[in-house]
This record gives C-alpha cells, structure tokens and sequence, in this order.
C-alpha cells in the first residue's frame, strides 16, 4: 500500500534533483538502479506510475480501511482491559490471551471448530466423490440434478438453518414424527438440546449445505479428466471400479485437496449456521471459536478478551493454512509424475 | 464387469463399457435418493407455509389438506418484509458495484502493467484471501458504528463487504485479463489509443463475463452474509437473513408462518442464483484452480 505510493513520490526528488539531501534513501535506490532509464523516458515513466497509482488505490484503500486497520486494532485492543468506554489505558500484556486460553469454553470451542474440519472432510469427501461419479455418467437428467444439488449451497446458512431448526424440534418436528414411525424414539430434549448429540446434528445440517459446493467443484475436476484416458483403460479391459480408482480420483487430486483447503476454512470461520441453530448451547456443547469471540465483544463487550480470541483464531488459522500447504498441497507443486502438467495451468 | 485380467480382446469391450452408457436403475435409484435428501428439507418448508398450524402439528409429514393461503398473504402484506427485501438489495447492489468497479481497476495493472511493484501489490491481495472477516469483526464493529458513524446504514455494511470481497475478486480477474490477447493491445496502441483508452474501449467490454461472474459472487456473498449485518443493523435497517432469523424465534409458535416467512426469503435469491448458476460455478472453480 504505502510501497505503491513511494513509487511517484519517488520520481519527483530524483527528477528535480535539486534538493538531494531531503529524501536520501530514495534518491540512493532512483541512482542505483533507475535513472539511467529515467532521463530518457521520464514523462511517460511518471504518466504511468500515475495510471497505476489511479487504477489500483481505490481498492487498496478500501482494504486498508476496513481490513489492515481492523486487523491491527484487533492486536492492540488484545493486551488491554477495554470494555469499550473510554481510552485505552489499562494495559494488561498477555494477560487477555492467558485469560483465553485457560476459559474451558474457549478451548472446547477450539476442539470443536477442529471437530468440524475433519468431520466436514471425512464425510463430504467420499459422499460428494461417490455422487459426483455418479452424476459424471451420461445421463438425460443430468444437469437437472446438477441444479438440484447445488440448490443448499445458494441458500443463506441463516435460512437452512431455520429450516432444519424446525425439522429438528423435538416430537413435533418432521424428523422425529418419521423415526417414530419407524419405532426409533428421538432424544426428549431434542437433537439439538442433547449436549452429546448437539455438535454432531450441526455437523450433518451443514454437510446438507455444503456437499453440493463440493460435488459441483468435483464434477469440474471430473471434466478436466481426458477421454482418451477413459478409453484407453477400457481398451486394456480396466473395470468401472478400476478406471476411477487408478485414474479418476488420482487425476482429481489437485481439485480434491484444494477442496480441502477451502473446505478447513471455512470450517474455521463457523459462526451463522451455530448461532441460528443452538447460539452454542445447549451447555456450550456447540460453541465455536466465533461465536466466542462474537458474544464476549457484543454481549459481555468484553472487547480486550474477544479481541485477543480472535488473534488467537488468526493465529490458528495461519498454521492450519501452512501446514496444510506444506504437507498437502506442495504434493501438487512437486515436479514428479503427470502433476507437472496440471501445474502448468495454475 | 470386465477385468483386467481378460485383456487378451480388448476392443470388442469398449462397446458394452460401463462408463459412459450407466444410466441403469440403480443409478437413478441413487439419484433419486440424493436429489430427495437435497430438496426435501426445502420443499418442507415450502410446503408447510401452505398449511395451518394445526395441520403441522396434527400430521407433520402430511401435505397441505386444504392448501392454505394466509400464511403467504400475511408475509406478501407485512411492510417490514419489504423493507428487509429493500435493504438485503440495496446492500447487495452496492457492494456488487464497488467490488465490481474497483477490483476490475486494480486487476488491470496488475495484469497489463509491468512495473517494479507489480507482484509485490498482488500478494497484498492474496494474503488478503488469509483473513476472514470474522477475525476482525470486533473492531470492525466499533471503526464502522463509532468512528465513521456508518452503523446502522447501507453502506457501512458494504464497504466492509466489498474490502473483503475484493482479494478474491482480484484474484480471479487478474488471470482472465491477462489472458486478452496482447496483440489488442498493440493494436490500439498503432491507433493512437492510450492505455486509459485502451482499457475503457477495448478491455472494459471484453472482460464482460469476468465481470459478470465476481459480481455474482460479490452478490451471492452479500445477500446470504449474516455476522456484519447482525452486529450493524437494527430495526428498519435489518436485511432479509436477519429478518428471517428474528421472525423464526419472535413467531417461535407459528411454524407455518415462519415456513412462509423463509420460503418468500429464499425465492427470489433462489431464482437469481439459479439463473447464474453457471458464472458462480465457474468462479468458484477459477477460485480452485488459483
């Protein structure tokens, strides 16, 4: 952002060259590597810079306004006691981030956000391969069922979550009037008001919403597959089963783990889908690092202690993003076997 | 099935393969099952705004019997439905368009340019991607209601909106205009066309579908989006997601009501998003690809 304004700024000094001991550091870098090409061409140099600075400002304003600054007021705001009133002056060190890491509800909202990543990925991985196969073959229905499938990722978290809020009500609710039909009796206090049971009817509502996302993106993957590969395997008499599992999936890799990545995400970010369904409860069994955050800041204004859990949120998510990177993507940027070709188009 | 074990004839095989001519009963069976687990949850709701609540409670996996009209027609006539709506597509519109206008300008450069900082500016935009507005909500809240005096507006939720969906708008176009062929650009330069020029005339229309497509996902994001909203907006402000989550636990009583309530939410984005369906497919795969 400030690089970007340096660029012209940095021009004017150089050109005028009168007055070389007031910007030292920039002169010295225009002397070393630019201004041979400079005198040459200076107006159109400058006319550039300033397009560029024109076109792309905008947006690196806006980023700076609304992401830059809340990120680093966030840090700032963690290692105060700051209820929301008056300056910041009580200032605490790591105290907020201690006070964090030791509250139960926190760190059960830590294992349950990671609860949802592997349970996310183990359950939507298979099932939308199995129905992206599926729906892979030559069928007149197709892209019909294409539509149908992506139908709960379109909606708003907020309105399937009310949806299956109902579904879920305990006795009168559409799914235990069909289990009782089959003999199967729901828990009394509800899917959702059973603190064993609650974590995990959150995790299939949002399977519901989000297998769509992934058999559509699976699919697309499945298109960049060649034929030629299908008919050759055939030619040599590979199985149905064969022919997906030594080339469908291992060709589909690179979209899976990528799927993965967004996947683990926006798993991390789950705030809507709890707050509609539970708000957390029934005891905290449902909590997630956000809705932590969310109700320390808005209902307690605790704003020093939910600014520290979101550092902490940050923190997390950067070492699952590069840990993720390293250990599971890189496969995709190493140069052995077919993948070299795919990488070519990244 | 064949296997490969039986490979000494292969080509009579390839006619009766499996693969591509499956459409067999077991495979509509499967979809079948599918498509009634994706959609019955939906047409539950749909279907249980037609009928009273007596009837949801008598028979909850019943069909509407009569159909009932009054549900529907109480949401059709309540005026905070049609604020809510008003202000879901106002916020919507106005962070489409700003993401739209400003991640086209800085894709531009980006992709057309050459300068010393040119990849440098594009990491800000890709680690842009790393933070969720979550991470920042609190501070957020008291820049957006205290400092700038914006809470409880239209635009105080879309400026946020639109600096978050900006990375990712970014992100997408840059490839797809870079991928204009540069003989264009030669060409407009013989003419005498500037690069302003250059990208008002010839790039701006070309570009089309991209843009297209990261407004659809700029919209999409908007119209769902819930946190921002829930801790900006109150009253008359509030949009359709928080709507629908106030009405559901105020009329916690009126099943049906609140079924009508949600069905009416969901039609006309269910519609739009249908109808685009294949630009946010195809940005959300451009998103996967990198």
């Amino acid at each position: 952002m400030t690089e970007g304004v340096k660029v012209v700024s940095a021009t004017v000094p150089a050109r005028q060259g009168t007055a070389p001991g007031t910007r030292p550091r920039n002169t010295a870098a225009e002397r070393g590597s630019r201004s041979p090409k400079r005198k040459l061409r200076a107006p159109a140099d400058k006319r550039k810079n300033l397009e560029i600075l024109f076109f792309v400002t905008p947006a690196l304003l806006l980023i700076a306004m609304f992401m830059l600054v809340p990120i680093i007021q966030a840090v700032r705001f963690s290692v105060y006691n700051w209820k929301g009133f008056g300056p910041l002056v009580d200032f605490v060190g790591l105290q907020n981030y201690v006070r964090v890491l030791q509250n139960e509800v926190f760190t059960d909202a830590l294992v349950h956000n990671l609860i949802i990543i592997a349970g996310s990925i183990i359950i939507q991985l298979p099932l939308g391969l199995a129905i992206a196969l599926l729906l892979n073959r030559k069928m007149k229905i197709q892209g019909l069922l294409r539509t149908i499938i992506f139908v709960p990722y379109v909606l708003s978290e907020v309105i399937a979550g009310v949806v299956w809020f109902q579904l879920l009500q305990p006795q009168y609710g559409l799914i235990d009037t069909v289990l009782s039909k089959l003999g199967i009796q729901g828990p009394a206090q509800g899917w959702l008001g059973t603190p064993d049971l609650a974590l995990w009817t959150v995790l299939i509502v949002l399977t519901w919403k989000y297998l769509g996302l992934a058999v559509i993106l699976f699919l697309a993957g499945l298109q960049g597959v060649p034929d030629e590969l299908y008919e050759a395997a055939q030619i040599d008499g590979a199985s149905w089963w064969q022919i997906q599992r030594k080339i469908t999936i291992p060709l589909l890799g690179p979209t899976l783990r990528t799927w993965g990545f967004l996947s683990m995400v926006g798993s991390l970010q789950l705030f809507d889908m709890v707050w509609i369904l539970t708000g957390g409860g029934p005891a905290n069994s449902t909590t997630t690092m956000a809705t932590f955050l969310v109700s320390e800041g808005t209902k307690r204004q605790n704003f020093g202690v939910a600014s520290a859990a979101s550092v902490i949120l940050f923190i997390v998510a950067l070492i699952l993003a590069v840990s993720y990177q390293q250990f599971i993507l890189k496969r995709d940027t190493q140069p052995d076997t077919s993948r070299k070709r795919k990488k070519v188009r990244r | 099935m064949s296997t490969a074990t039986t490979s000494i004839k292969p080509a009579v095989k390839t006619k009766k393969s499996p693969n591509k001519y499956g459409g067999n009963v077991l495979v509509y069976a499967l979809s079948l099952a599918v498509v009634a687990l994706t959609l019955g949850p939906v047409l539950y709701g749909v279907l249980g705004g037609f009928r009273t609540n007596a009837q949801l409670a008598q028979a909850p996996a019943a069909l509407p019997e009569p159909w009932v009209l009054s549900n529907y027609t109480g949401v059709l006539n309540n005026p905070e439905f049609w604020r809510y709506a008003l202000n879901s597509t106002m916020i919507a519109v106005l962070t489409t368009v700003i993401v739209v206008v400003f991640g086209i300008m800085a894709a531009y450069p980006l992709a057309r340019y050459q300068f010393r900082l040119r990849e440098p500016i594009f990491m800000v935009f890709v680690l842009g991607l790393l933070f969720p507005a979550t991470v920042a909500i609190v501070p957020l809240f008291i820049l957006i209601s205290r400092d700038l005096n914006l809470g409880n507006t239209w635009w105080g939720v879309a400026l946020p909106q639109a600096a978050f969906a900006l990375p990712m708008t970014v992100v997408i176009l840059r490839p797809f205009l870079m991928a204009l062929p540069q003989e264009l650009e030669e060409a407009a330069q013989l003419d005498g066309t500037s690069r302003i020029g250059f990208f008002w005339r010839i790039l701006l229309p070309l570009s089309g579908p991209g843009m297209v497509t990261v407004g659809v996902l700029a919209f999409v994001g908007s119209w769902n989006a819930y946190l921002l909203p829930l801790l900006l907006l109150q009253g008359e402000m509030r949009t359709l997601p928080l709507g629908v989550a106030d009405f559901s636990t105020e009329h916690s009583a009126d099943t049906a009501g609140v079924f009508a309530f949600t069905t009416l939410a969901m039609i006309p984005a269910l519609i739009f998003f249908l109808a685009m369906q294949r630009r946010i497919v195809s940005g959300l795969q451009g998103a996967v690809k990198g």
